[in-house]
């Protein structure tokens, strides 16, 4: 028994030492080939969010330029807690990739440090800016979506009166606000519009209290900026339609949230206030692979280049029309959509 | 010959661990992934390199801790609960020291954070050993209650007290508060292990020591064992059972101190507790509460999740597979009886078999 189990453990060192090896002389003998990874920020790769998109935006990618999944094409390094991001930025890089994508600004410190140590490897974080020469920092407009989201609400009100739900008060979420209100006013200046905070990204039994207090208030139209908390808001919203025969309406984010607004009656989901990071991840992975990677700057990514976005969901033709009139003077420079 | 418990206090957690990695293998084997190299990629994500090795090493370092932590309260017949709350105040002590004080030369203020972070671990575990001696309130429940109480309270701190606006992390501590250094950065290719560790290896020996050498480490052991003989022998129980919770919370708190001047740097706002109290556990379990055993078990541990990221870095198999493996060796500890009785029963066969053996000879002679 005893022998056995050494001879494994001997077997496993052995094939470990030998898989390392290969890996590394393979990725360096084909040099043509551009390697990308990412690392999450706690969320899977199947949080329907944010590292989700990151992944989707990578393979598709990978697919582009037909590579696989694993070493000598793309990947992904999921982390369990934040003490996971050093170990797996690290070993990506051991691994050859050549630019490593951290998703979601927890990550500032861990790339920072690891774009120190290793000069000549890409690093892309998403959602802060790092000031060095091979980090490209990847920012989006999401005023500007959130000021179509509000033009949506707008024309969409019959009340004359929408609201806002946020998850936890920072400059990323506050931009989401500014632009809605911005965009409400612009359609209609007497809405009146309410704003709340969860206080957590997590907690949808808080944000479907306030959302259901919200719609009883007169509030028709909620746009939500809450993460995982904004599911109450859609649980709200169907309750309302099922018992109240309450015409309520969300405004979902990040990415594409009509699935979430389906009922047996019908669907809650007015539009989405997208963010595609998945865009951001495959712009930069060519630009990388093409040696043009924008290394040191800040890359906005904003209606323009469809960076940001919102989808039509359940809206009316004339709020729709509007929505793209809108986008229009936007795009065009007419009209400015303030983050604070 | 076989000192039958001695032996089944080794077999059973290598026993546990063996069959977690079959069970691991299966469930590999049955989604199409190939266990040999996936276990493989584990063993050298975890020990081929100065780098990898410190990572291993850095990753043990709050798990011997919080272990020796969970270790002492259940020696002395308690389920403490709430490491990842002490864990979590004890880094949050550590940074607001360092934060706060950083006009300190390095040495002073370094001591002076681990010592506030053990002192929060504690006193917040304290709390739970004073209601459990003096109003026999359950250690389970006020413990994982504080685990909450604590987990609001460092985010509020947090984010009221350290962070600027619109940011959810504080900022990082001085360098010179650091447990990283240049020297052990370079020994280890750049990677987070700092002297923590050193820090947790002495403290697991201090345990071992006051288990088996101290008049109080006696007490604690024998509360544990029998409570009302304890009593009538002239101990205070209740004395014990305080010392026993805080000790407890000074070993989690410290874990924190140490994970946040070496690890982290810094604190940030958190989405749920930290998942190390509760490893802690598992690994004090698998080691059966031995401070020696302990650093083994740590190593086990650290080497899962370290060498777990490796998997699907150098295949396609989701990192997954190594919470299956882990969650499976902690299932087989679990049932270590059903080890324990196919010792026994190899055993007593054994034994018959050469009984009769001997019985034949004598008969023949």
């Amino acid at each position: 028994m005893k022998k056995r189990v050494a001879a494994m453990l001997a077997a496993t060192v052995m094939l470990g030492t030998f898989l390392v090896g290969c890996g590394n002389s393979s990725s360096s003998s084909k040099g043509t080939k551009h390697t990308v990874a990412i690392v999450t920020d706690g969320g899977g790769i199947d949080d329907k969010s944010f590292n989700q998109s990151a992944w989707e935006g990578l393979k598709a990618w990978g697919k582009e330029h037909s590579l696989t999944k694993g070493i000598n094409g793309y990947n992904y390094a999921q982390s369990s807690s934040d003490s996971d991001f050093s170990p797996n930025i690290n070993k990506l890089i051991k691994a050859g990739y050549k630019t490593i994508v951290g998703t979601g600004y927890k990550l500032d410190s861990a790339i920072t440090t690891a774009a120190k140590q290793n000069r000549k490897v890409n690093f892309v974080i998403i959602d802060s800016v790092i000031k060095q020469k091979n980090v490209a920092s990847v920012m989006f407009k999401a005023e500007q979506s959130s000021f179509l989201a509000g033009v949506a609400a707008a024309e969409t009100t019959k009340t004359n009166h929408v609201g806002f739900i946020g998850g936890v008060q920072s400059d990323v979420i506050t931009a989401f606000e500014k632009g809605y209100i911005q965009g409400v006013h612009s359609v209609n200046p007497n809405i009146k519009v309410d704003v709340k905070y969860v206080g957590s990204f997590s907690e949808a039994d808080v944000g479907q209290s306030l959302a259901t207090a919200m719609y009883n208030s007169g509030a028709d139209v909620i746009f939500h900026a809450a993460g995982g908390s904004g599911s109450g808001v859609f649980t709200a919203a169907k309750n309302l339609r099922k018992n109240g025969n309450k015409n309520v309406w969300v405004i979902g984010v990040d990415q594409d949230q009509k699935a979430d607004g389906k009922y047996s009656g019908g669907n809650v989901t007015l539009a989405s206030a997208v963010k595609e990071v998945g865009t951001a991840v495959k712009d930069l992975s060519n630009k990388a692979m093409k040696n043009k990677f924008p290394g040191g700057k800040t890359v906005y990514y904003d209606l323009k280049d469809n960076g940001v976005d919102l989808v039509n969901d359940n809206l009316s033709s004339k709020a729709w029309k509007a929505v793209k009139e809108y986008k229009q003077k936007i795009v065009n420079g007419d009209i400015t959509v303030k983050d604070n | 010959m076989f000192n039958k418990t001695k032996l089944s206090a080794i077999a059973v957690p290598v026993m546990s661990v063996i069959a977690g990695f079959i069970v691991g293998a299966i469930v590999m084997l049955i989604f199409g992934y190939n266990p040999i190299v996936n276990y493989g990629s584990l063993f050298s994500g975890a020990f081929s390199g100065a780098y990898s090795i410190g990572e291993t090493l850095r990753d043990m370092t709050p798990l011997i801790l919080t272990a020796l932590g969970f270790a002492v309260s259940s020696k002395a017949g308690f389920f403490n609960i709430g490491g990842s709350g002490q864990y979590l105040l004890g880094w949050f002590a550590a940074i607001l020291v360092t934060l706060k004080f950083h006009t300190l030369p390095g040495l002073v203020l370094i001591i002076f954070a681990i010592l506030a972070a053990a002192l929060a671990g504690g006193l917040w575990s304290g709390i739970a050993g004073y209601l459990r001696a003096y109003f026999g309130t359950s250690e389970v429940i006020t413990t994982i209650m504080l685990n909450y109480i604590a987990f609001y309270f460092v985010n509020f701190a947090v984010k009221n007290w350290l962070t600027a606006k619109g940011e959810d992390s504080s900022a990082n501590i001085p360098s010179k508060a650091s447990l990283r250094t240049p020297f052990l950065e370079n020994l280890t290719q750049n990677s987070t292990f700092h002297w923590g560790f050193f820090i947790a290896l002495l403290v697991a020996v201090i345990v071992w020591f006051y288990f088996n050498k101290t008049n109080s480490g006696f007490e604690l052991r024998s509360v544990g064992t029998n409570e009302a003989a304890s009593r009538y022998a002239g101990m205070s129980v209740k004395k014990t059972i305080i010392v026993a919770m805080f000790v407890s919370g000074i070993l989690a708190g410290l874990a924190g101190g140490l994970d946040g001047l070496g690890n982290y740097q810094n604190i940030s706002v958190s989405n749920s507790l930290p998942q190390v109290g509760y490893d802690g556990m598992a690994v004090a379990l698998l080691a059966a509460n031995n401070p020696l055993g302990i650093l083994l078990a740590a190593l086990l541990f650290a080497a899962l999740s370290i060498g777990g990221l490796s998997i699907s870095v150098f295949s396609t198999t989701p990192t997954e597979i190594v919470s299956i493996v882990t969650a499976s060796i902690i299932f087989f500890v679990g049932i270590k009886y059903a080890f324990e009785y196919l010792i026994n029963k190899f055993l007593t066969k054994k034994e018959l078999i050469k009984k009769l053996n001997s019985a034949k000879g004598d008969k023949k002679a």
